[in-house]
């Protein structure tokens, strides 16, 4: 192995390392920006401002997916064809996941609509199970006024 | 047909003695087989999605998940142990990744000593779901049994503890299965069989598949401790 050979391949292995390096300080990070975001929404009782928190920690999520996939499982140094191949069906994906969000979303404002005992469900409070202990847990429900 | 070479790239790709997408036959079954796995995972996830939207009530994942190993009854640390045990999975899918790469290099040494961390991590990993699921049992959760009321105060139903087991336990078996796959390609590097062919392309092929289980761990962890 002639001495340009040793150096280039030396050279290789030190940028590999360092791409792999940079990929887990990257990932480490991502990981805990979610998880502080999660530790804050935990004190936070507006629904405007959890699903902005929500919506930033999914975003945050896609980006760990792609470093992970992109460098971990090396798609990003493949060939275009098999990127495609792996990128476009999951495409279909946010397709898939929107449909179905929303169609859950419709039939919970189809059911309250029309579905008085399952609108009603929803506003009786129970009493707190005790978790830990034997078997049976007493729950008794109290009537709140109906809206 | 004469031999002339084309302008056209296509005659490079289909003229033959090249792979498709110039990968190893092995390594695109196994990216083919990662995506119908994606989608049974998407799949469940958002049937999740669609379940919880479609109901008023739900368990606050911040007062059902907030215990850890050898913490004192009635502790209240929301995210913690969720934290580690992501924590450890990615360190896994890391010591993985320098694995394949040591393959690439004909360094059987490495090889062998970041596949037995990557193993190691992947136990701790399963140790730890076991005890989620161990502890969760515990007060009282199961398939068909949901202790923990909604959010809201309101009765719950048995979709949040059906979910959750699930499909973590689709996925801790995913992982159980990785560990054992590691374990043959440690075996498998161990015996030489890798210095034998040559190439430690196996190395990557199951690197793939690690990369997958972390991956789907990203979104469930996601889905339903921080959602």
């Amino acid at each position: 192995m002639s001495n340009h050979d040793t150096h280039s391949a030396e050279h290789h292995h030190e940028d590999v390392i360092a791409e792999i390096k940079k990929v887990t300080i990257i990932l480490s990070v991502l990981t805990i920006v979610e998880l502080i975001l999660g530790f804050w929404m935990i004190g936070i009782e507006s629904q405007g401002m959890r699903l902005a928190i929500k919506g930033a920690i999914v975003i945050l999520m896609m980006a760990k997916a792609f470093y992970i996939v992109a460098y971990f499982m090396h798609l990003k140094h493949e060939i275009k064809n098999l990127i495609m191949t792996i990128v476009v069906p999951l495409a279909l994906f946010i397709w898939f996941i929107i449909a179905f969000l929303s169609d859950g979303n419709s039939f919970r404002n189809l059911r309250n609509n029309y579905d008085r005992h399952f609108k009603e469900q929803s506003t009786i409070k129970v009493e707190e199970k005790h978790h830990g202990a034997a078997e049976k847990h007493e729950a008794t429900e109290k009537h709140e006024a109906a809206h | 047909m004469s031999n002339v070479t084309t302008a056209s790239s296509e005659a490079k790709w289909w003229n033959g003695g090249k792979s498709p997408f110039d990968v190893e036959y092995g390594k695109v079954m196994m990216w083919y087989f990662l995506m119908s796995d994606a989608f049974t995972f998407g799949a469940f996830l958002i049937s999740y999605g669609t379940v919880r939207f479609s109901t008023n009530g739900w368990p606050d994942p911040n007062k059902v998940f907030k215990s850890f190993p050898f913490a004192p009854e009635g502790v209240n640390a929301p995210l913690v142990f969720v934290s580690i045990m992501t924590f450890i999975l990615i360190v896994s899918s890391v010591t993985m990744v320098l694995a394949v790469h040591a393959g690439k290099m004909m360094d059987k040494k490495g090889v062998v000593r970041n596949m037995i961390w990557t193993i190691i991590g992947g136990i701790a990993f399963l140790s730890c779901q076991a005890w989620e699921w161990n502890h969760l049992h515990h007060e009282g959760a199961w398939w068909g049994l949901n202790p923990f009321n909604n959010a809201d105060g309101t009765a719950s139903s048995t979709n949040f503890t059906n979910f959750f087991f699930t499909i973590t336990g689709f996925h801790g078996f995913h992982v159980f299965s990785g560990v054992v796959i590691n374990i043959i390609m440690l075996i498998m590097t161990l015996m030489n069989k890798f210095e034998e062919r040559g190439h430690y392309l196996m190395i990557e092929k199951a690197g793939l598949y690690w990369h997958f289980v972390d991956l789907v761990w990203v979104f469930v962890f996601t889905c339903f401790y921080l959602l």
